[in-house]
C-alpha cells in the first residue's frame, strides 16, 4: 500500500503533530512500508483463530463500587502550564 | 401505527426520520474507571484521580455495578446481553478531554438489540434499540468566568454514561419526545440514572432527515447534546423544515454535526469539527475484553424491579382507569407510594382517583414533589377508609386533607379534635331542614308550583346550616320526604 504526502499531513494533524513538508515526503515511504508489512501478515489465513487478548490466560478485573481516590486537586493540577481557582485554564475554546 | 406527521413544503409533504443517541449518566459513587466519586456540585477538580486527570502510566479497572447498572437496563428492554464485549479507544483532541482518547465500545458493544414501547393516544409504537454501550464522560468546560481563557473542570471526566442508541423508527418530534420520556422512566426505575436532565445526567444526540413518504433515507444531520424533552421536539421540528427548505431550494443536505440554540429553538453547524469524525478507533490495549458469566447476568435480572408497563397493566387489571394508570406509573417515586397506599388494603379505584386528584392537587399547589409529601400512605389509607365507611363525605374529607397536609396530624386524630365526622342523625337533619323551610318561603312555594331544580338550592341549605357535617344521602332523602309533605 502506498502512503502519499497528503495523507501523511492529513494523520499528523489528526494526532496533533507539527510536520514539515519535506518531512512529510520522507515519511510517506517509511510508512508505507510499515503497512506494506502489514498486509503481507494479512496474507495468512486468520478466519479460524480468535484474536488474542493475552499471552497468559487473564480475565477483566473489576473494581467495586467504592470510593478510594480524589481529594488530591493540588497534585492533579500540579503540572498544568495554568490553573486559577482550582481549575485548569486554556485558551478560549468555545464553540 | 404509521405517523401522520408531515412537514408541509412547496412540493408537497415530507416525512420526517429521526434517531435518538441518549447519553445517561449510570448511578455509581465512584467512576467508570477509577476510584473518585461522581456526586454532583463538588469543589472543582475535587473528584479527580491520576486516572481520569490521564497521568502516565495510569490503568484504568472497571467499577463492576457501572457494568451491573448497563446489563439491568438492556435487560429492562428486552435486550440482548453480550456476555463478551471489549473497550476501545476514540481518538479526539479537545480541552475537556485529558486523555485524548475516549474509552468506549465501538465493535463489541455490552449490550445489543432491545426495544421500547412508546404510546400515543390508543396507538402503541415499538422503538428499536440498536444498542447500549458503557463508556466514559469527559470533563466541564466553562468560558464565562474569564475574558480569554476558559477554565476545565475534570469532576466530570470519567464518569460512566450509557450510550442508548435507538433505531432511525421515530417519525415525529410527539415520538421522539414520548420516547425519550419512556426510556427516562424505564432508566429511573431501573435506578440505573437519575434522569435528572437539568443536571446533565441524560442528554440526547438528535439524528434528522427528511424525505419523501416512500422514498429511500435522505441525508442526516446530528444535532448534539440536547438537554430536555422539549428542547428534542424543538430541534426536530427546526432541523426538519430547515432541511426541507434546502432541499426545495434545490440544494443538498451535508452529514455535519450541527448544535441547538435553546434560546432561539434553533440548530447550527459546528463548522470547527470537520475532522471530528475520523475517531481512529482501535481496541483499547489497557484493557482485556469484558467477560460475565451466566450468575452476573442472573443476578441482573432477579434485581430488576416491576417496570412501568407492567405495573400500568396491572393497575389498569384492578380498574383503574387507563389515564389514571398512565399519571400514577409516569414517575417511579409516585408509583412506590401509590403501591404503599395499596399495600395498606386501599380500595384501588377510589385510591387512584384520590391520589391523581386530590394529592397530586395538593402537591403541585404547595410546590413540592411527592417525595416530599407531607402526608404518608398510612394515613392517606386511614382517609380513605373514613370515606370509604361514611363517616366523611367528599368535602369533609377535603377538610381534613387540608388540616392534615397543615399539621401532619392522622386524620382519626382531626375528625376526632375538630368534630368533622358526618352526621346521619336524621332527627337533627330533620330539625334543620324543617327550619329551612320556614326561613325560605319563597322558594317553598316556588318548588311546589313545580320549579324543582330549586332542589339543590334546599340541599345546600341544609349543609350549610349543618356546616358540611351531613350525610348527603341522608339529606337528600329526608328532604324530598319534606318537600313532598
Amino acid at each position: 500500500m502506498s502512503v502519499d504526502t497528503a495523507t501523511v499531513k492529513r494523520v499528523a494533524k489528526l494526532a496533533r503533530i507539527a510536520i514539515r513538508d519535506e518531512e512529510a515526503s520522507r515519511l510517506a515511504p517509511e510508512l508505507g512500508n510499515i503497512l506494506g508489512w502489514i498486509e503481507q501478515l494479512g496474507e495468512v489465513d486468520t478466519s479460524s483463530v480468535q484474536p488474542m487478548t493475552a499471552v497468559i490466560p487473564n480475565r477483566l478485573r473489576l473494581r467495586d463500587d467504592v470510593v478510594t481516590d480524589g481529594n488530591i486537586r493540588a497534585q492533579v493540577l500540579a503540572n498544568a502550564p495554568q490553573a486559577e481557582h482550582g481549575f485548569f485554564t486554556v485558551p478560549k475554546v468555545i464553540e | 401505527m404509521e405517523s401522520t406527521y408531515r412537514i408541509k413544503g412547496a412540493t408537497g409533504d415530507w416525512e420526517v426520520v429521526i434517531g435518538l443517541e441518549v447519553h445517561a449518566q449510570v448511578t455509581s459513587n465512584a467512576k467508570l474507571f477509577s476510584g473518585a466519586a461522581t456526586a454532583f456540585g463538588a469543589e472543582p477538580n475535587s473528584q479527580v484521580s491520576l486516572v481520569d486527570a490521564a497521568m502516565p502510566g495510569m490503568l484504568p479497572v472497571p467499577n463492576r455495578e457501572c457494568i451491573r447498572q448497563a446489563v439491568r437496563t438492556g435487560l429492562a428492554i428486552d435486550a440482548q446481553i453480550n456476555k463478551w464485549s471489549r473497550f476501545d479507544r476514540k481518538n479526539y483532541f479537545y480541552a475537556d478531554l485529558p486523555q485524548g482518547y475516549q474509552i468506549s465500545q465501538l465493535y463489541h458493544p455490552l449490550v445489543g438489540e432491545g426495544a421500547i414501547e412508546i404510546e400515543d393516544g390508543d396507538a402503541v409504537k415499538t422503538i428499536g434499540v440498536e444498542r447500549i454501550h458503557v463508556e466514559q464522560d469527559a470533563g466541564k468546560l466553562m468560558h464565562d468566568q474569564h475574558p480569554t481563557r476558559s477554565y476545565v473542570d475534570l469532576n466530570r471526566s470519567g464518569v460512566a454514561l450509557m450510550e442508548i442508541v435507538s433505531r432511525p423508527d421515530m417519525r415525529s418530534p410527539a415520538e421522539a419526545g414520548a420516547y425519550l420520556t419512556k426510556l427516562r422512566s424505564i432508566l429511573r426505575y431501573v435506578g440505573s440514572c437519575d434522569g435528572n436532565m437539568d443536571q446533565g445526567s441524560m442528554r440526547a444526540d438528535v439524528n434528522v432527515s427528511v424525505r419523501k413518504p416512500g422514498d429511500e433515507l435522505g441525508t442526516r444531520t446530528e444535532t448534539k447534546n440536547v438537554n430536555s424533552v422539549r428542547f428534542v421536539m424543538a430541534a426536530i421540528d427546526h432541523e426538519a423544515k430547515r432541511q426541507v427548505a434546502v432541499l426545495e431550494d434545490g440544494g443538498a443536505i451535508q452529514q455535519e454535526t450541527r448544535l441547538f440554540n435553546p434560546d432561539t429553538g434553533t440548530t447550527r453547524s459546528m463548522r470547527s469539527k470537520e475532522d471530528a469524525h475520523d475517531y481512529r478507533y482501535f481496541p483499547d490495549p489497557d484493557l482485556l475484553p469484558l467477560e460475565l458469566d451466566d450468575a452476573f447476568i442472573e443476578e441482573c435480572r432477579a434485581s430488576l424491579p416491576e417496570l412501568p408497563d407492567a405495573k400500568r397493566k396491572r393497575y389498569e387489571a384492578l380498574g383503574i382507569s387507563a389515564y389514571a394508570a398512565n399519571v400514577l406509573t409516569a414517575e417511579v417515586e409516585s408509583a412506590r407510594w401509590f403501591d404503599a397506599l395499596l399495600d395498606t388494603g386501599a380500595a384501588p379505584v377510589a385510591a387512584a382517583n384520590w391520589v391523581t386528584s386530590e394529592l397530586f392537587g395538593a402537591l403541585n399547589r404547595l410546590g413540592t414533589s411527592i417525595v416530599d409529601s407531607p402526608v404518608e400512605p398510612g394515613q392517606a389509607a386511614e382517609l380513605l377508609a373514613l370515606v370509604a365507611d361514611g363517616t366523611l363525605s367528599g368535602s369533609l374529607a377535603k377538610q381534613v386533607f387540608e388540616a392534615m397536609l397543615e399539621t401532619g396530624d392522622a386524620p382519626g386524630k382531626i375528625v376526632e379534635e375538630r368534630g368533622l365526622k358526618q352526621t346521619s342523625d336524621t332527627g337533627a337533619i330533620e330539625a334543620v331542614i324543617a327550619d329551612v323551610l320556614t326561613k325560605n318561603p319563597k322558594q317553598l312555594e316556588q318548588y311546589r308550583g313545580g320549579k324543582e331544580t330549586l332542589f339543590g338550592f334546599f340541599v345546600g341549605q341544609t349543609m350549610k346550616a349543618m356546616a358540611g357535617k351531613a350525610n348527603p344521602q341522608v339529606v337528600n332523602d329526608l328532604l324530598k320526604k319534606a318537600l313532598a309533605s
